[in-house]
């Protein structure tokens, strides 16, 4: 397995002082919590983060970790000696913030201190008294392609659940789930699967919560219900009307320009966005698009039009044309 | 590796559920005071009471994890996540804003 550097995690010298672990976990966490980062391997790095804290925060792992010295290289193969954690006892992992999965190398250093613990990601504390022998629920995350709303159709996701064998570690285990996914769901809601979620030996299994956001979309920009659509029109469609093609998520429709329009209109197409209850509206937002005036007959054409209209387009700076 | 079996079918949340404190509290893995204390600092509202009780829409969920993560992991106090969570709000409204403007401005740098 890889040795994690978790001071270079944290970007702190091997020798940082206590406050100095705590203030760098603070600023990095803020950086990288996934509901606040906008980075790509937020949650990847947050994790590792927290992995990095839990270890140098609490003095005994500490000890522990820099008794393992800088033998091995990040990324190198690595065993835990054989005389590993004899003299330390492991007894902080009490905060909710240990309830995550770890990575295989901090289980082969602290996972046995963690025995008997687990839930995926359950928040904060145990479950509340009452619901003795049903499962835990279990939350999970998805990035969900916005044509699944817009048509429906299963989609595959592998979402990594949380596993404790025999020995009491806690691993995960990825499980290959394959959803109906609901049409007109929108990018901030959350597919329930009763019975999806952790099982209680005799009692009845939890919940899966699956939260969904959309991937980017090449054409349509979501926004609730509504999508956007930027569409590039011809000075000349824009300014004596014209009835172009436009894609919509039901296919190409006919759409009337105004004679007159301007760069930024908005025009709605009622309930051609996403097909919730009730259903979203498309807007189609316009651009003016210029043609190159690549060769002598554009340019007469540019020409002829400077000369036939008046027009300063900087009046409103108070400057001449 | 199991074989890919039938697509679960499963329910969109938000547009039927009607939580109670204890129903919400139990989604969270939270005491009900823990919700309680949500909803004075602002961060969650009830949308309806029942029989002198507080019912919450389904949207409540996402919030309440979301401020739950935010106020364990960054180790904030409520006030503060109150006031993350508006201001992440905000900078989503205004990221939406400005896809928009900026994919206009690409197309014409197209031509």
């Amino acid at each position: 397995m890889e040795f994690k550097d978790y001071y270079k995690v944290m970007g702190v010298a091997r020798d940082a002082t206590e406050a100095q672990i705590k203030q760098a976990y603070r600023k990095l966490a803020r950086k990288y919590h996934p509901d606040v980062s906008k980075e790509k391997d937020a949650e990847a790095r947050f994790k590792e983060l927290g992995e990095a804290y839990e270890v140098l925060k609490s003095p005994e792992k500490r000890a522990a970790y820099d008794q393992l010295g800088r033998g091995p290289q990040p990324g190198e193969n690595f065993r835990p000696p054989p005389d590993w954690g004899s003299g330390f006892e492991f007894s902080g992992a009490g905060d909710g913030a240990s309830d995550r999965d770890y990575s295989e190398f901090f289980e082969s250093l602290f996972g046995a201190a963690r025995r008997g613990r687990g839930g995926f990601d359950p928040g904060r504390g145990d479950p509340t008294p009452g619901d003795a022998g049903r499962g835990l629920d279990h939350h999970a995350k998805v990035m969900l392609d916005l044509e699944a709303s817009l048509q429906g159709g299963s989609r595959t996701f592998t979402l990594r659940v949380p596993e404790i064998d025999a020995e009491g570690h806690l691993s995960a285990k990825e499980r290959v789930l394959n959803v109906q996914i609901p049409k007109g769901i929108l990018s901030g809601q959350t597919i329930r699967l009763a019975g999806q979620g952790g099982s209680a030996g005799s009692g009845a299994a939890g919940d899966l919560y699956i939260e969904v956001d959309f991937q980017p979309h090449p054409l349509y920009r979501p926004d609730g219900r509504d999508l956007y659509l930027e569409l590039p029109v011809a000075p000349w469609e824009a300014a004596l009307g014209a009835s172009v093609k436009v894609p919509t998520p039901g296919g190409l429709v006919d759409l009337k320009i105004p004679a007159g329009s301007r760069a930024a209109t908005k025009l709605r197409l009622r309930g051609r966005g996403i097909p919730a209850a009730p259903p979203g509206d498309l807007y189609v937002v316009l651009q003016i698009a210029l043609p190159p005036a690549g060769d002598e007959k554009a340019k007469a054409a540019y020409r002829a039009l400077a000369d036939a209209v008046p027009f300063n387009p900087r009046a409103h700076l108070g400057v001449s044309a | 590796m199991r074989s890919v079996q039938d697509a679960l079918t499963g329910e969109i949340f938000e547009e039927y559920a009607v939580l109670s404190v204890d129903e919400l509290s139990r989604l969270c893995a939270v005491e009900p005071a823990y919700i309680v204390e949500l909803v004075e600092e602002g961060v969650l509202s009830v949308t309806a009471v029942e029989a002198e009780q507080w019912r919450f829409a389904g949207t409540a969920l996402r919030r309440a994890r979301r401020a739950l993560r935010l106020q364990r992991d960054l180790e904030i106090n409520l006030a503060g996540v109150a006031l993350a969570l508006e201001l992440m709000e905000e900078l989503d409204a205004l990221r939406r804003e400005l896809a928009g403007r900026t994919a206009g401005a690409f197309r014409e740098d197209l031509r």
